[in-house]
């Protein structure tokens, strides 16, 4: 079911590259991570537009706000915990308030950012930015869908975050995918749990998903890769039919995918829930396998909160 | 566009003063200290420095205006009534609901407003923005930020400083609103600015010290702000906070806070005595 490990930062710098030949209103702006977040694949073919802020990313939200306001697409990169937390109020003042052109694509979120440990592994950035108004939050599954949201990304006007993760994980899905912003897609379907996951979860809960068909329990898995806005009708379709629901995402349970399907759920068709994350904690050093274990992120977690789900009906 | 005298561009701003005091009055709130000081100014780039076009202000050659202590949109909102983007009437719903006039600044709400500030410390990064936009698409309007002094305290603004340097952005004037107080008084007793004009200097701009309320200086500063060739500029224009209003006058007090009736009546007389 699962394809070769590819880093979905490489795919977006793939992406942006071909932006940099086809639509000429893009420019990308990145605080000294150009080579991290693979905005260089951008800078390489269209440097003059290609903006280094440096060590600065107040003021690159600031300079990104100003160029949107002047016509053009801006994409600002730099690692989750620096593109989120360190310019919130930023982000919140010239990016969502005044609903400017400005998508925030942040890479090396999640605790799988392994050895770096906890001052660079994001687990809160889809909580904040989720709070803000007019902000699209996109978690996309794998490669092949963070290379399409890009383009999407590119063609829709107003703001967006975008989180991707460091390492090379498998690729779920085909490679021309369709994305659209505010659509879920049912990857697996079944009828005694859902399983919704975000990012690179998704390929855990499908594994999750055949673990549990072995041991005769049917999961429907759902790949929710936008957060906001939650595409709330597959969501409680599915639910309708299942009558339980799990949520995986590489982030904490407060305020990312478990809450924002908690919230929907709460809102309509109140079934039991199980959210697999991290459990408001900060991560640590480690190799990123060993962290995702020790902190509850793996399939086996999904499984159990699956058994969990379907017991609490 | 008419051209207008020194003392007629002296008179518009006692005519955005006597708005400011009026609006905030109707509002019980707002900020006319910092905006009375910044009133000599802002005449001259809207009647006179800057390239504008009230009736279409998203004119893609217009020079644009970025007001980074956007506390003191009052002042703002006046320059933009008397230009003509709106009625003059619509001032005094300054603050009130369903109003757009805010109590600070929102693109897309007003029109003649470039972007949405108010939280201090984040005009110059995006006047920044703008000018980098202006030298990419090969335009050759001029991108003008005011600031306040006590705000540039905030670290964001040097972090603009050097980046407008570092990009070469002559197109870029900044406006340092030198009144020296903020909320708790002095800003060299909260936390000094000095020597403001050498840390500019050494942030790589050119620095142009005026007194603010002379209209001459205003005029000839600006224009050499307009001519520089290989730096952005900035213009600290020593002021005085709630000028034209004596007991407003170097007086913290009023940096956030409206008259009551009695300070009212002699605020509006002592603005009308001086206009024209």
């Amino acid at each position: 079911m699962t394809g070769e490990k590819l880093a979905q930062r490489n795919y977006y710098g793939k992406a942006l590259a071909e932006l940099a030949a086809t639509n000429p209103n893009v420019v990308v702006i990145d605080a000294d991570l150009a080579g991290s977040t693979k905005t260089s694949d951008f800078q390489k073919v269209c440097p003059e537009r290609f903006v280094e802020v440096g060590i600065a990313e107040a003021n690159m939200i600031g300079i990104a706000a100003g160029l949107a306001a002047s016509g053009k697409t801006v994409f600002a990169s730099t690692f989750g915990v620096f593109a989120t937390g360190r310019c919130w109020e930023q982000v919140r003042l010239a990016v969502a308030y005044p609903k400017t052109n400005v998508k925030i694509v942040a890479t090396h979120c999640g605790i799988s950012v392994g050895e770096d440990g906890a001052s660079h592994q994001a687990l809160e950035d889809m909580a904040i930015m989720r709070a803000l108004p007019n902000m699209v939050v996109v978690a996309p599954a794998d490669a092949y869908e963070a290379f399409a949201a890009t383009k999407v990304l590119a063609a829709y006007d107003g703001p967006a975050y975008m989180r991707m993760g460091r390492a090379d994980f498998p690729t779920i899905l085909d490679e021309n995918v369709e994305f659209v912003i505010g659509k879920a897609t049912v990857l697996v379907e079944g009828s005694d749990v859902t399983i919704v996951g975000c990012g690179q979860m998704v390929s855990s809960c499908l594994e999750a998903a055949e673990r549990l068909m072995a041991e005769g329990i049917s999961a429907e898995v759902i790949n929710m890769s936008t957060i906001k806005p939650l595409d709330r009708e597959t969501l409680i379709e599915s639910v309708s039919k299942t009558g339980c629901c799990v949520t995986a995402e590489e982030h904490s349970i407060i305020g990312g995918l478990g809450s924002a399907v908690a919230e929907a759920l709460c809102d309509t068709t109140c079934v039991p829930l199980e959210r697999v994350g991290t459990k408001d904690t900060f991560g640590e050093s480690g190799k990123p396998d060993d962290l995702m274990q020790k902190y509850g992120l793996t399939t086996a977690d999904i499984v159990e909160a699956a058994k969990k789900s379907i017991s609490r009906k | 566009m008419t051209e207008y005298t020194l003392a007629e561009l002296e008179n518009i701003a006692n005519k955005l003063r006597l708005h400011v005091v009026e609006m905030t009055y109707a509002a019980r709130s707002g900020h006319p200290g910092g905006s009375l000081s910044a009133a000599d100014m802002m005449s001259a780039l809207y009647f006179s420095f800057m390239k504008h076009d009230p009736k279409n202000p998203s004119w893609e050659d217009r020079d644009r205006f970025v007001l980074s202590k956007g506390h003191v949109a009052p002042v703002l909102y006046a320059a933009l009534a008397e230009s003509g983007y709106f009625p003059v009437e619509d001032l005094l719903s300054l603050r009130k609901i369903g109003s757009k006039l805010q109590g600070h600044p929102v693109c897309g709400k007003v029109p003649g407003v470039e972007m949405s500030t108010g939280s201090l410390g984040q005009g110059l990064s995006m006047a920044c923005g703008i000018a980098l936009a202006g030298k990419m698409d090969g335009k050759d309007y001029k991108t003008i930020c005011m600031l306040g002094d006590g705000e540039l305290q905030e670290g964001q603004n040097w972090e603009a400083a050097m980046f407008a340097k570092q990009y070469g952005l002559t197109n870029l004037i900044a406006i340092v609103d030198r009144n020296r107080l903020q909320i708790t008084g002095d800003t060299e007793k909260a936390v000094g600015l000095e020597p403001l004009p050498e840390k500019w200097k050494a942030f790589g701009w050119n620095v142009i010290i005026i007194d603010g309320h002379n209209m001459r200086q205003i005029l000839e500063a600006l224009d050499k702000a307009a001519n520089a060739r290989t730096r952005p500029t900035v213009i600290i224009m020593k002021t005085i906070k709630g000028k034209g209003v004596s007991f407003m006058e170097n007086n913290a007090g009023f940096h956030g806070k409206a008259c009551n009736d009695e300070e009212q009546a002699i605020a509006v007389d002592e603005l009308r005595a001086v206009i024209q």
